[in-house]
């Protein structure tokens, strides 16, 4: 059995830690760009945000390799910008707008892109988690090395389809990552109202699948885990499971009023461990930036996210006749 | 420069809120994060945090101010040492948003009843060319020919499913497979409809060509979530990048004394989706030719098989090649008095029916559809305009049935063309019995078709 928490740091150059620093910083700045659109009525519906979870998808994303797959669950900007995603086409999906990744047709949730291997952005909790081994299932078949990422959350750990895959994925040994984002919370209720199970990732045991607990809060440790986890299924030994411990600050979705954990516990851990807030420490105390530097990228994210923003604004809402399009191939 | 914070809308439907309560004042110093108030809106009270980081330089609306409505400026942002700028000075703020609700937004409905519809034109082209020759299969021969074609033209097909390949089918329709093609291509899943059925949808997403099979549809009923919001909706919500090509299929409908749970047709349910196509065959030669159809089509289908017809034998023709389109219906029988629509078992008793009423000097059209969606509906009408009449034969529920909607687009596009009103046949509004007499008596029969045709030619 893996060890229990993983302790194991990657080995990481100055550069790729700079890199790991502006991809979270990308995605927390646009998602608190996101949650402001939400409020003046530009963004409708549901819009779930990542927000303190950032290290979680920036530590596995340094393990991957340009083909390998992704797909999550409705909580997905985050996966999109840090596999490379164009952050403009990302907004304006979320306005709904025309240059939008779906053409204003698929929302926060639905997103896709071949191009990139993110095959989306799902809305029903589980159910991209047998997808995900149909993915990896699909790269097995071709006979390539390839990785399918599987993201999903700890409310979804307790739907069924999780567990009929994880018996066939182990059956037919295919290289799929299971990646349990453990945020404590599914919606309103937290994992210890919701199970029993100490741990979710030890489930993986009764059909033989390895996996680990892993610090969401720290990107080299995540990185870490996810180049054990990747060796792994590249190596043609089955699935592994990642349980990745992290926080999300924003509510379950924008209108929720999150009453179901007290703000000390929320601020807590913004002060005490955000990922962020600890890359930039590792950066100013190695002396690999200064405070100037880091200023300097806070500006040019900011300046990246402001022309997504202009642009999820101007794009014009898609053409009517796209109603009709899109149906069947 | 100075920023106007705004009311902020905080649940998909509000518009307007109360200010309930302020948690800084003039003068603080926030930063992206900080909670700035309370705001009530019609669902619970929420907190509002602030996104830039700045002075709170002046408090617009007071605390338990109700009925503020979104996108009201609330409160003035400045930079440190900045001074808050005059009423009516240039702000920094969002736009609100212009379209969304506005007049611009608007459209005209297109007009859902085209005044005078176009004439129906049915392809009626044969489906296969005059001489060529036929050979005598059973539907289960003919559906695994069609399997076994396509996946020796393309490496990407293969077949999952329960028993499909050491039992070599739970219905013999896999038999050898196994033997031709090997372990890679002819999966057996542990019983796990839910769970193979997303395997299958997204080996389609990475570029496959699945047949899943279900030992029966009555099992899918654990997997049409993945069918419906997983494989159906998929290219949609993607703009159009991602295409979901894979084969649902098994045997549908009633088969024999197998009860409630095992007796259920899917064809209304399933062509109720939009992004599913869905196919019914009833003869071997339509097995054959609509399968290696479905198999080579880029999106999901639905192929609903019957265990009854399995073991039945028909004419297939002979030819390296044969495919049927869909959306084309097949006239079996040509006639000018009624028009009888089927598809799947149903043309049993269309057809016997029709037998029994040439007979009396009744002669029936006799439609299969072969396809519920896309639905030939042109061959319906171009029948209708010439009988004026029509009686559809179903197995499934009578509410919200596949006949139900065959009538509505009759009416709305033949009404001037119906000497009587339409008659859909189902199966009884019940779940289906186990005893023998009673199951007989739940299930559309011969004498029930000759009954509605009667009725309907009032003869």
């Amino acid at each position: 059995m893996a060890a229990r928490k993983s302790t194991a740091k990657s080995n990481v150059s100055a550069e790729e830690l700079l890199g790991y620093y502006k991809d979270m910083l990308l995605i927390r700045r646009f998602e608190e760009k996101a949650g402001q659109l939400y409020g003046m009525g530009l963004i409708g519906g549901f819009c779930h945000l990542y927000i303190g979870q950032e290290a979680v998808v920036v530590g596995l994303e340094a393990t991957a390799k340009p083909d390998d797959k992704r797909i999550t669950t409705y909580r997905d900007h985050g996966h999109m910008l840090a596999c490379g995603m164009n952050p403009k086409g990302v907004m304006a999906e979320l306005t709904g707008r025309e240059g939008g990744l779906s053409k204003g047709k698929g929302g926060s949730m639905h997103m896709f892109s071949k191009e990139k291997h993110f095959y989306g952005g799902h809305g029903i909790v589980g159910a991209n988690v047998p997808l995900g081994a149909g993915l990896a299932f699909s790269d097995m078949y071709k006979g390539n090395d390839n990785v399918t990422f599987t993201y999903f959350g700890d409310g979804a750990a307790n739907q069924g389809q999780v567990y009929e895959t994880y018996n066939m994925a182990m059956l037919w040994t295919l290289p799929v990552i299971f990646v349990i984002e453990n945020n404590k919370y599914a919606m309103g209720t937290s994992v210890q109202r919701a199970t029993k199970s100490p741990s979710l990732w030890e489930r993986g045991a009764a059909y033989g699948i390895k996996g680990e607990e892993v610090d969401g809060m720290d990107v080299l440790a995540v990185k870490a885990a996810g180049e054990k986890a990747v060796a792994h299924c590249r190596a043609g030994k089955g699935p592994y499971i990642l349980e990745i411990m992290t926080y999300r600050y924003r509510g379950h979705s924008m209108s929720d009023p999150a009453k179901y954990r007290t703000r000390d516990e929320v601020q807590k851990v913004r002060s005490e461990r955000d990922a962020i807030e600890h890359v930039r420490d590792l950066l100013l105390q190695g002396k690999h930036a200064t405070e100037d530097d880091l200023k300097e990228i806070d500006k040019e994210i900011k300046a990246v996210v402001n022309e997504a923003a202009e642009f999820s604004k101007e794009s014009p809402e898609p053409a009517l006749e796209e109603l009709w399009t899109d149906i069947y191939a | 420069m100075a920023t106007e914070v705004l009311m902020p809308a905080l649940s998909p439907t509000m518009e307007e809120g109360t200010l309930a309560k302020w948690l800084v004042k003039e003068g603080d110093t926030v930063s992206s994060g900080d909670i700035l108030a309370e705001i009530e809106t019609d669902k619970a009270t929420m907190e509002f945090e602030a996104v830039d980081e700045g002075v709170m330089g002046k408090i617009l609306v007071e605390a338990g101010t109700e009925g503020v409505k979104v996108n009201t400026p609330i409160a003035i942002l400045v930079e440190e040492g900045e001074e808050v700028p005059a009423e009516g000075a240039k702000t920094k703020s969002a736009p609100a948003p212009a379209t969304l609700n506005g007049e611009e937004g608007k459209v005209a409905a297109p007009a859902t009843a085209a005044p005078a519809p176009d004439a129906p034109k049915p392809d009626t082209s044969p489906d296969w060319p005059e001489g060529t020759e036929m050979k005598t299969q059973t539907v289960r021969e003919a559906l695994r020919d069609a399997m076994a074609e396509e996946m020796r033209s393309m490496d990407e097909v293969f077949v999952m499913g329960e028993e499909v390949a050491e039992y070599q089918g739970a219905y013999k329709i896999t038999q050898g497979l196994l033997d031709e093609f090997g372990a890679r291509r002819v999966i057996d899943t542990p019983i796990t409809e839910h769970g193979f059925a997303g395997i299958g949808v997204g080996a389609a997403f990475g570029g496959l060509r699945p047949i899943v099979e279900f030992m029966t549809f009555n099992f899918a009923m654990q997997a049409i979530d993945q069918i419906i919001n997983s494989a159906a909706k998929t290219l949609y919500m993607s703009g159009g990048q991602m295409g979901c090509p894979i084969v649902f299929r098994g045997p549908n409908g009633a088969a024999a004394r197998v009860g409630a749970q095992h007796s259920q047709c899917y064809a209304a349910w399933y062509s109720h989706i939009p992004g599913l196509k869905v196919a019914m065959p009833y003869s071997a030669a339509d097995a054959k030719g609509l399968l290696k159809t479905a198999i080579r089509d880029p999106n999901p289908v639905i192929f609903l098989e019957n265990e009854i017809l399995y073991g039945r034998s028909f004419e297939v023709p002979d030819l390296d090649d044969f495919t049927v389109p869909f959306g084309k219906a097949k006239t079996w029988r040509k006639g000018s008095d009624v028009t009888i629509v089927s598809f799947g078992i149903g043309m049993t008793y269309a057809l016997e029916a029709a037998e029994q009423l040439a007979g009396d000097g009744i002669e029936a059209e006799v439609i299969d559809l072969r396809t519920i969606r896309p639905m030939d509906t042109d061959a319906i009408l171009a029948s209708v305009m010439k009988t004026n009449r029509l009686v559809t034969v179903e197995e499934g529920f009578p509410q919200s049935s596949v006949g139900n909607y065959i009538t509505s687009v009759v009416m709305e596009q033949a009404f001037d063309y119906l000497d009587a009103p339409v008659i859909n046949l189902c199966g009884k509004d019940v779940p289906m019995p186990y005893a023998a007499n009673l199951e007989k008596l739940a299930l559309v029969t011969t004498d029930e078709v000759v009954e509605a045709v009667r009725k309907v030619t009032y003869r």
